[in-house]
């Protein structure tokens, strides 16, 4: 369904530099039990989030006051396993609207491409210094330019381009998801589907 | 002529359309539908006010999240029943075959495709669940999807998707005693790493894949994506047909001979070009467990852990992260070790082949006393096979609980749950922190080493249980 459209976002982020971060670990099994999109933000990181008690744990980033915004800078080969849209759905719930990794795995970069999350690849060099600066300076402000294709971190100015189809970017400016696109291609489907 | 892999040759079939600068519309010829990642497609649906445009190329089946005990019964949990539910009132108001709980063909969508016959070579197959590359195993291109896509696939039977490169992994030569296939995919995991063939589809080829029967096949393709792949495959041949053949939705008389011609033309050209390739010698493999918390964490059950030499900075951290939520230490043995509970099932493992080598293994043997042992048959078809062939009978002899069908374990959305810090030696295809309950610990492996594990109550390599 159509979301927020996404041109340039300009905020602090939440660095979260684990590796291999499934989506078992984005939004646990037992959480996938609704019928509705609602209030998956809730549980986002649910098992790191909340002990067995549901008691905030201390330790966990989303948990540590000093770090907030619209960002979530992950590490490599984020969103692996499971094709779970929930995982985006409690991403964008929660508040993110970006994603930030040196490495993503497949079907959730397409997920978050279909429910406009932006995924960002970076150079794993662009991700450790992104996570350097976070670290030095929570409050340090990253500038995602979809427009221009370009990730700056504006306390030093240094920045890097980063790949979309241009379908995909057209899409996220304006707020479009597949389907709009699809349907209009009725005709065609159907002349395809006689044919087979 | 242009040399074409066997993936350009389905993939290229089924393009609608190319997008300038963009993805390819990719119709889709079967679509598999299960209670937990489409009600939110259906709901949109409504929104929208459309309708499903092919009612007829999708299948419907709750899994995921269905108890395995007394199915003839309501469900109990309140929010599963609303799923299950969900989903009976979708099929039946858009006109969707479903097979529901109790009916002879219920079961794990990725389990009752191919015992149905809908799993065809050369057909693209999605469905809401990333161990949809289980179809691969007929040379069908199958993948796991989001609930959008699932959205995309009802309402106009297309998807937008932009074509993977290509890999192909071949394994030649003979498997030893008891190796299986579900051993060669933990290797090859182990080898090309949780993340190592993000981007691409697989083919698998070789003299041993070549040997598998369809259901070890099948075990290969599943776990295609936990290396990252969007799927992988394996080119149709005399064991698919023989597979095939009589199925429930297979071509019949005339359209069968024409279908088989078809298939046959479904194979790589000699000369055609990967854009990566590994091959690897089948007498390396030997039985397999996972020791941490993602796939490609794999070692021989006689190995040991890797040490943290060579690692450095956030990888070494996630190693031990990785290895403290499983209670292990770096460089040591996995073997010997104490374990708590035996999973057997899923679709990854849940089908008759591998329910007859454990009931085989464990004949006249029984459980170890600190085992709890749960096998869920992969669909009532399997179930009722395991009761007609006296396996049943053999596993409760042996101290195994047999449940019913269904996803169970693998992803403990149902109370099919490891208790919190207990160690699981499991058929299942994830060993993700959590995933088959908070807390537990998962280790991969083959339902011979499970049967083995089954019988010792430790770690185990299943040789040496048979040389005694």
């Amino acid at each position: 369904m159509a979301y927020d459209k996404f041109t340039v976002l300009k905020s602090t982020a939440v660095p979260l530099p684990a590796e291999n971060v499934d989506t078992d670990q984005i939004i646990p099994a037992r959480f996938l039990k609704a019928t509705e999109r609602e209030g998956f933000g809730d549980n986002l990181f649910r098992d790191w989030r909340y002990d067995v008690e549901g008691n905030p744990k201390k330790d966990f980033v989303l948990n540590d006051p000093t770090y907030s915004g619209k960002i979530l800078v992950a590490g490599k080969n984020f969103g692996s396993g499971s094709s779970r849209e929930h995982a985006v759905w409690a991403i964008y719930d929660y508040g993110f609207r970006c994603v930030v990794s040196s490495f993503f795995a497949d079907i959730f970069k397409n997920n978050c491409l279909n429910i406009g999350v932006l995924p960002v690849t970076v150079s794993p060099g662009f991700a450790e210094k992104l996570f350097d600066a976070i670290e030095a300076n929570p409050s340090t402000e990253i500038e995602v330019n979809l427009p221009e294709q370009k990730i700056k971190l504006l306390a030093t100015g240094e920045s890097e381009p980063f790949d979309i189809n241009e379908y995909k970017k057209d899409n996220m400016q304006n707020g479009f998801d597949d389907i709009d696109y699809l349907l209009n291609m009725s005709a065609e489907i159907d002349a395809f589907e006689a044919s087979k | 002529m242009e040399k074409k892999t066997l993936f350009d040759k389905v993939w290229d079939a089924h393009v609608v359309k190319s997008v300038s600068q963009g993805p390819d519309v990719f119709f889709i010829d079967k679509h598999f539908i299960h209670e937990v990642t489409s009600p939110v497609a259906f709901l949109n649906l409504e929104k929208r006010g459309i309708g499903v445009k092919y009612p007829e190329r999708t299948i419907a089946t709750p899994d995921h999240n269905v108890p395995t005990v007394a199915q003839d019964q309501t469900i109990k949990d309140k929010l599963s029943r609303m799923q299950v539910e969900r989903l009976r009132e979708n099929c039946k108001r858009y006109g969707i075959e479903l097979h529901d709980l109790g009916s002879a063909h219920h079961g794990i969508v990725h389990v009752i495709g191919p015992e149905l016959g809908v799993t065809q070579p050369g057909m693209t197959i999605v469905c809401g669940d990333s161990h949809t590359s289980t179809h691969g195993a007929f040379g069908a291109i199958a993948f796991g999807i989001g609930t959008s896509e699932v959205e995309m696939v009802l309402a106009t039977q297309c998807i937008m998707q932009s074509k993977p490169k290509k890999m192909r992994i071949s394994v030649d030569g003979e498997l030893g005693n008891g190796v299986t296939s579900k051993d060669i995919i933990l290797y090859i995991i182990s080898k090309i790493s949780a993340a190592g063939a993000t981007g691409y589809f697989v083919e698998y080829a070789g003299s041993a894949i070549r040997n598998l029967s369809m259901e070890a096949r099948m075990t290969i393709c599943n776990m295609s994506i936990e290396m990252g792949a969007r799927g992988g495959f394996i080119a149709p041949d005399e064991t698919t047909y023989n597979y095939l053949k009589g199925k429930r939705y297979s071509p019949k008389g005339e359209a069968w001979d024409q279908a088989v011609e078809y298939w046959n033309s479904l194979q790589t050209d000699q000369g055609a070009v990967f854009d990566k390739e590994y091959t690897y010698d089948a007498a390396d493999i030997e039985p397999m467990i996972t020791y941490g918390t993602n796939p490609g964490m794999g070692i021989k059950v006689k190995g040991t852990i890797p040490s943290l030499d060579g690692m450095e900075g956030s990888n070494k951290k996630s190693y031990l992260k990785s290895l403290d939520y499983m209670g292990f230490q770096p460089g040591e043995a996995v073997k010997g070790k104490l374990v708590d509970y035996v999973f057997v099932g899923s679709c990854t493992n849940g089908r008759i082949e591998d329910i007859r080598s454990v009931a085989q293994f464990v004949k006249g043997r029984r459980k170890a006393d600190n085992i709890t042992a749960w096998i869920v048959p992969g669909s009532r078809e399997v179930e009722k096979m395991a009761h007609e062939e006296g396996l049943v009978k053999i596993l409760e002899e042996a101290g195994f609980e047999l449940r019913q069908p269904g996803c169970s374990a693998c992803l403990a959305m149902n109370d099919d749950k490891i208790p919190a810090g207990k160690y699981a030696v499991s058929t299942s295809n994830r060993n993700f922190e959590g995933r088959q309950g908070p807390g537990a610990r998962t280790m991969l492996a083959s339902p011979l080493t499970v049967a083995a594990v089954a019988v010792t109550g430790r770690i185990t390599d299943p040789r040496e249980v048979f040389n005694n």
